[in-house]
């Protein structure tokens, strides 16, 4: 692994997280594009699978994609310069653009940013959960989705569940193999 | 022990957030306002539009900046690790097994049934920053800019930094 393969990797990621606006979802085809267009680092089939197996696990995308990456090309060390190269830069200037702003929330004018600022991110907010909504629908229906959705609602909001315990219950549910082959286990069981 | 807090306030949203950066938006939101109090609704709305604002992945730079502003320089790298290596280690490590299942129903199913309850939690998200608006700006400024930040994105499909700048422009000329 040569100094400048490093180098090409991290302008390969430095560009995609410069470029990716809208979350780590939204930065795949940036990835596709340097990873499997521009470098060859991975065969498109690769790259699928690899896209696939990312999604099998939690957490952002668009992290375990460039450290991944950054593994097979260059090692440890492309790990660790591929997900610096992607989240380092934009980590730096939120603690610098907003350290700024909230020194100085009692500047009038600085605290009706703030403000202004609440609506749009509700719309957004807003956005994504309909997203999310929409996208259970399509897998679930909407008897099911809905349904889930206000037991959890109520577990979390009305009981104070937390909603890690909440998720990492379903989660456990999801693995557990289809309900009719269970029932027929525990028959075989007595 | 606030580096111990910092850790699990992060390690627990992206170990069980299926659906990428934005999933994890709400359980983090749930550790950071809702269980340590580090923020209000206010200072998170911030975090949020900032990090829409700008590029990369938005789990990350909440990561950092919460970091940052809980526990200083440490505090960040704590946060953004936490984030970042545990499901990537799993990925490193487990990558042969998780091959094997990467097409399985059940793995399928674990991404389907856990979106109704990041919606519920994003729509919970919602309701708190209404709550903020009213509370802050009042229902008229709060109104307007909703309708024009979703005109602006929906409509006329805007860049999101682009209808951020417009909402502190709005907000520092009018709001302060």
């Amino acid at each position: 692994m040569t100094a400048s393969q490093q180098g090409k990797l991290f302008f390969s990621f430095l560009r995609i997280g410069l470029l990716g606006f809208g979350g780590g979802p939204s930065m795949i085809p940036l990835v596709h594009q340097e990873v499997v267009k521009r470098h060859a680092w991975m065969k498109d089939e690769e790259f699928a699978d690899v896209l696939a197996i990312a999604n099998t696990l939690p957490g952002p995308i668009a992290t375990k994609m460039p450290g991944y990456i950054g593994f097979r090309v260059g090692g440890t060390v492309g790990c660790i310069n591929a997900v610096l190269a992607v989240i380092l830069p934009m980590i730096v200037a939120m603690i610098l653009l907003l350290g700024l702003f909230s020194r100085h929330r009692d500047v009038a004018w600085i605290h009706g940013m703030s403000q202004g600022m609440v609506p749009v991110v509700m719309v957004m907010m807003g956005q994504l959960a309909w997203d999310f909504l929409n996208k259970s629908r399509l897998a679930l229906g909407w008897a099911v989705s809905l349904v889930m959705a206000a037991v959890a609602g109520v577990l979390i909001y009305w009981l104070g569940v937390h909603p890690g315990l909440v998720i990492g219950a379903l989660l456990v549910a999801a693995m557990l193999p289809p309900l009719t082959k269970r029932k027929s286990v525990e028959e075989a069981a007595q | 022990m606030i580096y111990v807090q910092l850790f699990l306030a992060f390690f627990i949203p992206n170990i069980v957030g299926y659906g990428g950066g934005p999933a994890i938006i709400p359980l983090i939101e749930a550790e950071v306002v809702g269980r340590y109090g580090w923020m209000n609704a206010q200072e998170f709305a911030e975090v949020l539009g900032l990090g829409n604002a700008l590029p990369s992945p938005i789990a990350t730079k909440m990561a950092g900046y919460v970091g940052y502003e809980v526990a200083g320089a440490g505090g960040a790298v704590v946060a953004v690790l936490a984030t970042v290596v545990p499901t990537l280690l799993l990925m490193l490590g487990a990558l042969g097994l998780l091959y094997r299942y990467r097409d399985s129903p059940r793995v399928k199913r674990m991404s389907q049934w856990v979106r109704p309850v990041i919606a519920i939690m994003m729509a919970g998200m919602v309701l708190s920053f209404f709550s903020e608006g009213m509370t802050g700006a009042g229902l008229v400024h709060t109104s307007i800019i909703a309708a024009v930040a979703a005109i602006a994105l929906f409509r006329f499909k805007a860049h999101p930094a682009l209808v951020v700048v417009g909402a502190l422009a709005y907000g520092g000329l009018l709001l302060g």
